[in-house]
């Protein structure tokens, strides 16, 4: 075990399947020599080669419609775009064929890629550096999509998606890219793609967040823990294929349900939960479940970021208006 | 990367050196009337070998007038009829080896034919199932694509990939004059040249992008010269010239299977059809182009070059049309046995294992199927 930031256990899954498999390429922007612009994968290049690990032109379209290409012709492609707002020029060869390829040929030609970038907001970054579409990417049929909260997932969930014979959208929050350090095995583990994990039980509510807000959740617990409130927090880990059971389950116990994310809240992951609660476990619900979200808007520059993403105090806040309807 | 310079073309590809974009000059190997005009440029084909391609663009002509007849009688769906390209798909893809790859546009149903695409897998795509994207195991086409100049990034990703395992296939990729205003066509002739991909760019130049205008595509004077601005050779060709097309499909192939990179070819040629069957051209060009471009009909060029080398005749023409008019009746019926799909074929194939939300939604369409057949 070694102990490693949310940032170095990425580099450590992505060393270790470099090292299992030579079909396992990784590629992008600035990814080579540099190491990456959050440093995900320095040192990566030095270790396996120039054709293993290699920087890019600076074309996104090209980035995922060349790893497409690979895995056509067998190999295990994982590309980084550099910023979440950076893939939208990729958005046409991620729709349009990555998540169809399997679809469109029976089964025939599968799509075994990974499209990895730091995602969300909360950095004092420029534009289109704080996006989080995970919503839209989750609604796309073909696509799986992951986004961990913590070194030890990260480094599973990476592992179990390059192994993954279907494109995984592997967003990773680079809010707590370094804030938190975890004991974390050197070697191949893997955590299943599709399941949810419960952090903590609790009778009173179940809190359902993922990503970088699972911190500002487990923050916003210890306040509400001292009044009392116990809270199930359940980390979400995967965002499609949903594992809504384990939510359910949780609220058929709490009999309140509360959403928490930074996208924006219209037609986001907050209303899919809520939705299959509403289905699976209407009569358990003693107050209609709430959402906590970013608001419809464009996630700010610097000056106005801390309006945006709101602090632990805020989830407190809403948790308590929660349990008073 | 340490050697990304683009060498010279060897002495073996003066072709491209002799038909540098910027000299103007297009290949041309036989003229409308059959006639031999450059034999220096003439590729070393047999007899047979320019018979047998003959035989090929024909039944993709029969084939493709048969599709559209179907289309016409509702037992296909819109199809882009490719009448007119039949040398540019037969002569390019006569050019591969068993082993290399083909990642075409949409209107390349001489070039299916050419790399083992039953016809009636095409006639199965057009009439609605997905099954018609399955081709034979070792048949190296990929299906088609329907977002314009995309599957070139692919090609690029393939050849990618085959430069990484150090093999020795290429991969051939199709597009038209409209795809090459795509941001994902510039994406991937760059990519391609700079990783050195054995890839070979063939523009179905057919003159329209639906109605919009060869001329008004670009500023370009030719496709071709596109090349340039990537460091990589590119060639215009007389589409309409089964030799030319082959010749110069030969030389890219055997230049990027070499390890030198893309190349880039121009196979000008008509869209003498639709663009689908449901485009109507008299809304955007005149019948007298398409009275101009008749006698430049590539069947007919190579039909006339075989007569007179007195290995052809109208006799033979006529049993072989029916031959094929046999065969592609074959293909449709076989297409038209295909079962219809059951309810689970749409819910399948999506990912390798069905994820349990998508198990409900087959469950909830199988109730009401259920219910509406007891009805």
């Amino acid at each position: 075990m070694a102990v490693m930031t949310l940032l170095q256990a990425v580099t450590s899954a992505l060393d270790c399947k470099l090292a299992d498999d030579p079909n396992v390429l990784v590629f992008g922007e600035d990814v080579g020599v540099e190491g990456g612009v959050f440093r995900a994968t320095e040192g990566l290049q030095k270790k396996y080669g120039e054709k293993r690990v290699f920087d890019t032109p600076l074309a996104e379209s090209s980035i995922v419609g060349a790893a497409v290409g690979m895995a056509l012709a067998g190999l295990r492609p994982v590309a980084e775009i550099q910023f979440d707002g950076f893939v939208h020029p990729a958005f046409n060869q991620i729709v349009s064929h990555l998540s169809r390829y399997r679809y469109r040929t029976r089964g025939t030609r599968p799509m075994p890629v990974v499209v990895r970038f730091p995602n969300g907001g909360g950095v004092r970054a420029l534009e289109l550096h704080s996006d989080s579409l995970e919503a839209v990417y989750g609604h796309i049929p073909g696509l799986k999509v992951v986004m961990p909260s913590t070194p030890y997932d990260a480094k599973g969930l990476l592992i179990s998606a390059i192994e993954d014979d279907d494109p995984v959208i592997f967003m990773e929050p680079k809010r707590i890219y370094r804030a938190i350090k975890q004991e974390v095995p050197e070697g191949i583990y893997r955590i299943p793609i599709g399941k949810a994990r419960a952090l903590t039980e609790g009778n009173d509510l179940t809190l359902v967040s993922y990503g970088a807000l699972i911190r500002v959740c487990q923050q916003a617990l210890v306040e509400a823990k001292k009044d009392g409130i116990a809270v199930e927090l359940i980390d979400l880990r995967t965002i499609y294929p949903m594992d809504s059971q384990t939510i359910v389950e949780s609220v058929k116990k709490t009999g309140r349900l509360m959403v928490v994310h930074e996208a924006p809240e219209s037609f986001g992951v907050a209303a899919e939960i809520i939705a299959r609660v509403s289905r699976e476990a209407f009569y358990h619900l003693e107050a209609p479940p709430v959402r906590l979200c970013g608001n419809d808007t464009v996630p700010p520059l610097p000056k106005s970021e801390d309006i945006y993403f709101f602090p632990p105090e805020r989830v407190y806040f809403e948790i308590k208006r929660a349990l008073e309807s | 990367m340490s050697d990304r310079k683009v060498p010279p073309p060897s002495g073996a590809n003066n072709l491209f050196a002799e038909f540098d974009p910027l000299k103007g000059k297009r290949l041309e190997i036989l003229d409308q009337n059959g006639t031999l005009t450059n034999p220096a440029w003439a590729p070393p084909l047999s007899d047979e070998q320019v018979l047998a391609a003959y035989k090929m663009m024909l039944l993709a002509r029969v084939a493709d007038l048969k599709a559209v007849s179907l289309q016409r009688q509702g037992r296909l769906y819109t199809l882009p009829p490719s009448i007119g390209q039949e040398a540019c798909a037969v002569g390019s893809a006569l050019a591969l080896d068993r082993d290399d790859w083909m990642v075409p546009a949409y209107r390349e149903l001489g070039a299916w034919l050419v790399r083992g695409v039953p016809l009636a897998r095409v006639y199965l795509y057009f009439a609605g199932s997905e099954f018609g994207n399955v081709y034979p195991p070792g048949v190296r086409v990929m299906p088609n694509s329907v977002p314009i100049s995309s599957q070139l990034l692919h090609a690029a990703g393939i050849g990618h990939a085959i430069t990484y395992q150090s093999r020795k296939e290429v991969v051939l990729t199709y597009f038209g004059d409209g795809g090459t205003s795509e941001g994902d066509f510039h994406e991937a002739l760059n990519w391609a040249a700079v990783f050195r991909c054995p890839v070979v760019f063939f523009c179905n130049n057919n003159q329209y992008a639906i109605s919009y205008p060869r001329a008004q595509q670009t500023r370009a004077k030719t496709i071709a010269q596109k090349a340039i601005a990537y460091g990589i050779p590119g060639i215009q060709v007389d589409g309409n010239d089964l030799l030319a097309v082959y010749r110069a499909t030969r030389e890219a192939v055997d230049y990027v299977r070499a390890g030198n990179g893309p190349v880039l070819i121009e196979g000008e040629t008509y869209r003498m059809g639709a663009h689908t069957t449901s485009d109507d051209p008299s809304k955007y060009r005149e019948s007298a182009e398409e009275a101009e471009w008749k006698p430049r009909d590539p069947l007919l060029r190579i039909k006339r070059y075989l007569i007179a080398k007195n290995l052809w005749d109208d006799a033979r023409d006529e049993k072989a049309r029916e031959e094929a008019q046999a065969q592609a009746e074959e293909a449709f019926r076989e297409a038209e046995k295909w079962p219809a799909n059951s309810p689970d074929e749409i819910l399948t194939h999506v990912f390798a294992q069905q994820p349990p939300e998508m198990a409900r939604q087959a469950e909830s369409l199988k109730r009401y199927l259920a219910w509406k057949e007891g009805r």
